[in-house]
C-alpha cells in the first residue's frame, strides 16, 4: 500500500499546501511518493525530495504539463495510478480541478476535502458548509482524495532525502491551452497559509474605505487580507480574497473579522481559526457567536485605534 | 448548438441545517428546498447564450426524487426549453450523476454542458470534471467568463491567486463560479409558461446506469462547538487580551 501526492508547485519550489497533503497521505499508512508534473520543474522535484517522510519523487517534465491543464495532468496521474492505493492532492483550485477527472477515469468516487483520516478507507469531511461532518468509507480499489489543508499540520519541508525518478510524459490531449493569466499582485502572506488573517465585509462601505481601513491593520500585523462574499460582490476586494464555503478555507492563529455579519457561508471558511476577533457595530451579528473576542464598535474608529495600539 | 444544463435540488442556502440525533444524516424533513445557487448561474448563462444566438435549444437535467420536478420547472421559468428528470429514490453521488449525464449527452448530443461548480449540500465539486472525463471532452471549471467562437470557447477561470483564460475545443463541459453572472428573477408569467413546457421523466435503468453509491456514510455529526467568547469594552482591552491572554500577536 502506498500513496501518491500530487505536488502543487511553481516549477522551482513546492507550495505549502503540498506539505499538509503529505501529512494526510502519511496518515493513510504506507509509503508516500510525490508527483511533480510540470515543465522545467527539476527545482521543484529537488524541493519535494527534501520533504520529511517522502520516500520517492516522480518527476515528469514536458511542455504539455506546463500549465497544469486538467486534461493532460489527469491523464498523467491515471498512467501512474496502478501502483497506488491512495492518490491525494490539496483541495486547492488546481487539485479540485484535476482530481475528479482522475477519479472518473479510474471509475472511483473521489472523497473531497477530507479533514481526518480515521482508517485507510475511512475519512471525515465537512458537508453543508461545515455545519455537519460526515464520516465516509470508500470501497473503491483506489482512494482518490482531496485534502483540506487546514485539517492537517504540515510535515517539515526539510529533512527528507528521497530519490528522484524521471517518468515518461503522457501525450498532450490538445483539448485545451492556456492563453492568459492574471495574477493578483500581493506582497502580503498568502491567504491560505497566513498566521494572521484580517478580513473585511460589507460594513466597510466602499473599495476606498476597504483599502484605507484594512491595509494598515494587515500591514501592522503582517497579516493576509481576506473578504466576505458581500465585500467581493460589491467590488471592495478582489475575488480571490474571498473567505468562505465557495472561496478559501482558512484556519490561521488569529482571524480578525471587520464589518462582517457572519453568514453561514462565511463561517464555513474561517471557524477553525485558533482565535477569532469580531469588530462590528451590530451586537446581534452572528459573527459574535463564534468570536473569542468581540468588540461592538464602529469599525471606522475602532480599527485605526487598534492600529495605533499595536 | 444545443446546451445541456444540470440542476440540483438542495436545502435552501439560508437554512441552518440540523444534524439528526441518531447521526444518520441531516434533517431535511419540512425544510425549504431550492435550486443550488451555482446551478441558477448555469441556467442563466445558457439562457444568455441563447439570447445572443449562440445556443438554439436548452435542455435542463435533474436527477433525484420526484420533487426535483419543481427545480426543473424553475429552470424552465428562467428560460430553458425543456426538462429531463431522472427519477430515483436512491442516494446519488457525483460519479452516478456524471454517468447519468453522460448517457443523456450521448442521446441529446449537446455542444456544451454547463453545471454549477459545486452543490451546497455535499460540497463535493466533482460532477462537471467527472462528466468531462467520461465523455473525453475538455473541461473549464470555476468559470467567470465564457465566450464562444465557432468551434472554440474562451473561458476565464477563477484560480488561486487570480484568473486564467483557457481556449478549448467544443464540445466542452463548463462549471460556473459565482461571478459568471447574476441570475434573473423568475417572473409570474414565465412560471406559468414553464408549466406548459415539456418535461420527460426517465429512470436510471432507462439510461442503463448503475447508480449504487460508492461511498458509504457511516455517520453524520455536529462539528465541534467553539467555546463561548467574551465581549470586550474597548480597543485597548482587545489588544491587551490578544497579547497577554491569547498570545497571538
Amino acid at each position: 500500500m502506498s500513496a501518491l501526492v500530487i505536488a502543487e508547485h511553481d516549477n522551482q519550489a513546492v507550495k505549502a499546501a503540498t506539505l499538509n497533503t503529505v501529512a494526510a497521505a502519511a496518515a493513510c499508512g504506507g509509503e508516500v511518493h510525490v508527483l511533480v508534473a510540470g515543465h522545467g520543474c527539476a527545482g521543484a522535484a529537488q524541493a519535494a525530495a527534501r520533504i520529511a517522510g517522502v520516500s520517492k519523487v516522480l518527476c515528469v517534465d514536458a511542455p504539455a504539463l506546463a500549465d497544469a491543464l486538467a486534461e493532460n495532468l489527469a491523464a498523467q496521474i491515471v498512467a501512474l495510478a496502478p501502483a497506488y492505493s491512495h492518490i491525494l492532492a490539496p483541495a486547492t483550485a488546481s487539485g479540485k480541478n484535476v482530481m475528479p477527472r482522475v477519479a472518473a477515469l479510474l471509475d472511483v468516487m473521489q472523497v473531497s476535502d477530507i479533514i481526518h483520516v480515521l482508517a485507510p478507507d475511512t475519512f471525515d469531511r465537512p458537508i453543508y458548509a461545515g455545519n455537519a461532518i460526515a464520516t465516509v468509507q470508500s470501497a473503491d480499489k483506489v482512494k482518490v482524495i482531496t485534502v483540506r489543508t487546514t485539517g492537517f499540520d504540515p510535515v517539515a519541508a526539510e529533512g527528507g532525502s528521497a530519490a528522484v525518478e524521471n517518468v515518461q510524459a503522457a501525450a498532450d490531449s490538445g483539448k485545451s491551452r492556456l492563453v492568459g493569466r492574471e495574477q493578483t499582485k500581493s506582497e502580503r502572506p498568502e491567504l491560505g497559509g497566513a498566521k494572521i488573517v484580517v478580513s473585511g465585509g460589507r460594513g466597510l462601505g466602499s473599495k476606498e474605505n476597504f483599502e484605507a481601513v484594512m491595509t494598515p491593520l494587515a500591514d501592522k500585523l503582517g497579516a493576509a487580507l481576506g473578504a466576505s462574499r458581500a465585500a467581493v460582490d460589491a467590488g471592495y476586494a478582489p475575488n480571490d480574497w474571498q473567505v468562505g464555503q465557495t472561496g478559501k478555507i482558512v484556519a490561521p492563529q488569529l482571524y480578525v473579522a471587520v464589518g462582517i455579519s457572519g453568514a453561514i457561508q462565511h463561517l464555513a471558511g474561517m471557524k477553525d481559526s485558533k482565535v477569532i476577533v469580531a469588530i462590528n457595530k451590530d451586537e446581534e451579528a452572528p459573527i459574535f457567536g463564534v468570536a473569542d473576542y468581540g468588540l461592538v464598535a464602529d469599525l471606522f474608529t475602532a480599527v485605526p485605534e487598534m492600529v495605533g495600539a499595536l | 448548438m444545443k446546451v445541456l444544463v444540470a440542476v440540483k435540488r438542495v436545502v435552501d442556502y439560508n437554512v441552518k441545517v440540523r444534524v439528526k440525533s441518531d447521526g444518520s444524516g441531516v434533517d431535511t424533513a419540512g425544510v425549504k428546498m431550492s435550486m443550488n445557487p451555482f446551478d441558477e448561474i448555469a441556467v442563466e448563462e445558457a439562457v444568455r447564450l441563447k439570447e445572443k444566438g449562440a445556443a438554439t435549444e436548452i435542455v435542463a437535467f435533474s436527477a433525484g426524487v420526484a420533487a426535483c420536478q419543481e427545480t426543473l420547472r424553475t429552470a424552465l421559468a428562467i428560460g430553458a426549453d425543456r426538462g429531463v428528470l431522472v427519477s430515483t429514490e436512491a442516494e446519488l453521488q457525483p460519479l452516478a450523476v456524471a454517468k447519468l449525464l453522460k448517457a443523456l449527452v450521448d442521446k441529446e448530443q449537446p455542444g456544451l454542458v454547463i453545471l454549477g461548480k459545486q452543490a451546497i449540500d455535499d460540497d463535493s465539486n466533482q460532477t462537471a470534471q467527472m462528466l468531462a472525463a467520461l465523455l473525453g471532452w475538455g473541461q473549464a471549471t470555476f468559470a467567470s467568463r465564457v465566450e464562444l467562437d465557432g468551434d472554440k470557447a474562451r473561458v476565464t477561470r477563477e484560480v488561486d491567486g487570480g484568473l486564467e483564460t483557457l481556449e478549448l475545443a467544443l464540445p466542452l463541459v463548463v462549471s460556473t463560479d459565482l461571478r459568471l453572472n447574476e441570475p434573473r428573477y423568475v417572473t409570474l408569467p414565465n412560471i406559468m409558461k414553464a408549466k406548459k413546457k415539456p418535461l420527460d421523466t426517465l429512470s436510471p435503468e432507462d439510461l442503463g446506469v448503475d447508480v449504487a453509491p460508492r461511498l458509504k456514510t457511516l455517520k453524520v455529526a455536529e462539528p465541534p462547538k467553539r467555546g463561548a467568547g467574551v465581549k470586550v469594552p474597548d480597543v485597548a482591552t482587545l489588544v491587551a487580551k490578544l497579547k497577554n491572554e491569547a498570545k497571538v500577536i
